[in-house]
């Protein structure tokens, strides 16, 4: 395996700064893998391939946070419909009326404390 | 021999620490040394007989050197895995596999935790993950959280039914002087409590506690001549399979499903066989997906099986008969807890919580979020 001249983050990271949901495809499978990473899970295989994600995907399992002093927030898995999984939270909806299977489209939102853009959900048709 | 042996090795001693609320300015390693030397005293050896120390704690990057030199020891085997709560099941495993090869021939376990002390946030480490931490999931709680949601979703489980299980575990918690808590509970006061990450409010979520526990484990020749009757190690299995819980392969499959049939094949016993179970209930959901994963029930229909106390004192099935985590004590990593109460049972010495019968116990230990899960069964010399 050769060196990296980026670390599979940045090169998600530089996406998600455009505002586009990066993830990777196993070449000799075609099987979606999220987190990105430098090997295939399973397999070992260093073939791997960046994809851009049409960013939409379902409600898996979803939770809703209740921090003393803040408003209480979503957070999700999102199945996505190339067929992988991720964190992350749905907007738009009071937190409490995320439900597992509902359908959600892709929006990135600075977090506001020092990090990258980074994608969160909204309900399919509703995006901006 | 082609790997562990049914029987080879036993638990014969067992403590705890102090529990609870523990005094100011006191360290992990102290309560790891205070239940160690309590756990030694009660099989009658003392530390010049120690020559296999295991330890882990969240506290301490190199629990066993620190163990080593507090006690003045220097073991000839050592092992510090740490794979969250479950890690003492998996060194009672490594500690049967190093007993077997001659490795060692006496191990100490021990544990030690003044998160409640510290405060939680100061002790718990979170490796920043970009994939999650920018949703401040409050983790462990919102992992399981997500899984109960899963679980709620397909099979229709209730959190009446999750509160079921933090209200049996109150009930065998006011039967233990050593339980922190000592009020009774209701459903309603479990559905009403103040919510921490939906399904779970702060009664479905194990307490924060200080303390530790020690374990001895030798030969089965050995464990012959001690003081107290050895609870021998007749199945160990141990699986994992994520770190995070967006890489859990099945929501509402367990690490439990892979280790408890292992630790059946390897003790040559089926579920029905066992007398009382202790299962890891960092959350409510969590014995409910291990009833189901280790085969007492159908998967989804955990939440139907514990209704109506079946699981609280008195009932069709004793679990968790000290209190759990839920109610008996939590510093952060539970699983020395599952061993010591296992092997109390075996004793027969639990007074009012004693199981009707207790040749066979189950432990189920869960580490991380549901990342990893080791299964023990252990029996008397009835068993072997």
């Amino acid at each position: 395996m050769p060196a990296l001249q980026k670390s599979p983050h940045q090169i998600y990271a530089e996406h998600c700064e455009k505002g586009l949901l990066a993830y990777q495809v196993e070449v000799d499978t075609g099987k979606a893998i999220f987190h990105p990473r430098v090997v295939a899970p399973g397999s070992g295989s260093t073939g791997l391939d960046w994809k851009i994600s049409g960013g939409r995907g379902t409600v898996h399992a979803t939770t809703v946070v209740f921090e003393k002093g803040q408003p209480s927030h979503n957070v999700c898995l999102v199945d996505l419909d190339e067929g992988y999984r991720m964190m992350s939270r749905v907007e738009g909806v009071p937190p409490l009326d995320v439900a597992i299977g509902l359908r959600v489209q892709v929006r990135f939102a600075p977090s506001g404390d020092g990090q990258p853009p980074y994608p969160v959900f909204v309900p399919l048709g509703e995006a901006a | 021999m082609t790997g562990l042996e049914r029987g080879s090795a036993a638990v014969v001693g067992v403590a705890e620490s102090d529990l609870g609320a523990v005094a100011a300015g006191t360290t992990p390693v102290d309560l790891m040394a205070q239940a160690s030397i309590r756990a030694l005293d009660d099989c009658g050896l003392s530390l010049k007989d120690v020559d296999g120390i295991f330890a882990a704690t969240s506290q301490l990057r190199n629990p066993t050197l620190q163990l080593c030199d507090y006690l003045g020891v220097t073991p000839k085997y050592q092992d510090g895995t740490n794979i969250g709560g479950c890690s003492f099941e998996s060194h009672l495993g490594h500690a049967q596999a190093a007993i077997q090869a001659g490795l060692c021939e006496v191990a100490l376990i021990a544990y030690g935790s003044t998160q409640r002390l510290m405060g939680r946030s100061k002790v718990n480490q979170r490796e920043f993950n970009p994939y999650e931490t920018p949703y401040r999931p409050f983790l462990p709680s919102s992992a399981y959280a997500l899984s109960a949601s899963r679980h709620m979703h397909q099979f229709g489980t209730t959190r009446r039914q999750l509160a079921e299980v933090a209200v049996a575990a109150r009930q065998w918690a006011l039967l233990n002087p050593l339980a922190w808590e000592k009020e009774s509970l209701s459903i309603d006061d479990v559905l009403n409590a103040r919510m921490v990450s939906h399904p779970f409010s702060v009664r479905d979520i194990c307490l924060l506690s200080d303390g530790g526990g020690a374990i001895v484990v030798t030969s089965a020749t050995r464990a012959r001549s001690m003081r107290k009757t050895p609870a021998y190690v007749l199945g160990v299995g141990e699986h994992m399979s994520h770190a995070s819980i967006s890489a859990m392969p099945d929501l509402t499959v367990s690490p439990a499903a892979f280790s408890g049939p292992a630790a059946f094949r390897m003790a040559g016993l089926a579920p029905k066989d066992i007398d009382v179970l202790q299962l890891y209930d960092a959350f409510t959901l969590n014995p409910i997906m291990f009833l189901e994963d280790l085969g007492y029930c159908k998967k989804g229909e955990g939440g139907a099986f514990v209704e109506g106390g079946r699981i609280a004192p008195g009932g069709a099935l004793s679990v968790n008969t000290n209190g759990g985590g839920l109610s008996y004590c939590h510093p952060g990593m539970y699983g020395i807890f599952l061993l010591i109460e296992a092997v109390r049972q075996i004793r027969g010495e639990r007074g009012d919580a004693q199981a009707r019968n207790h040749k066979l116990g189950l432990v189920h230990a869960n580490g991380m979020v549901y990342s990893a899960g080791v299964t023990v069964i252990l029996g008397d010399a009835d068993t072997l």
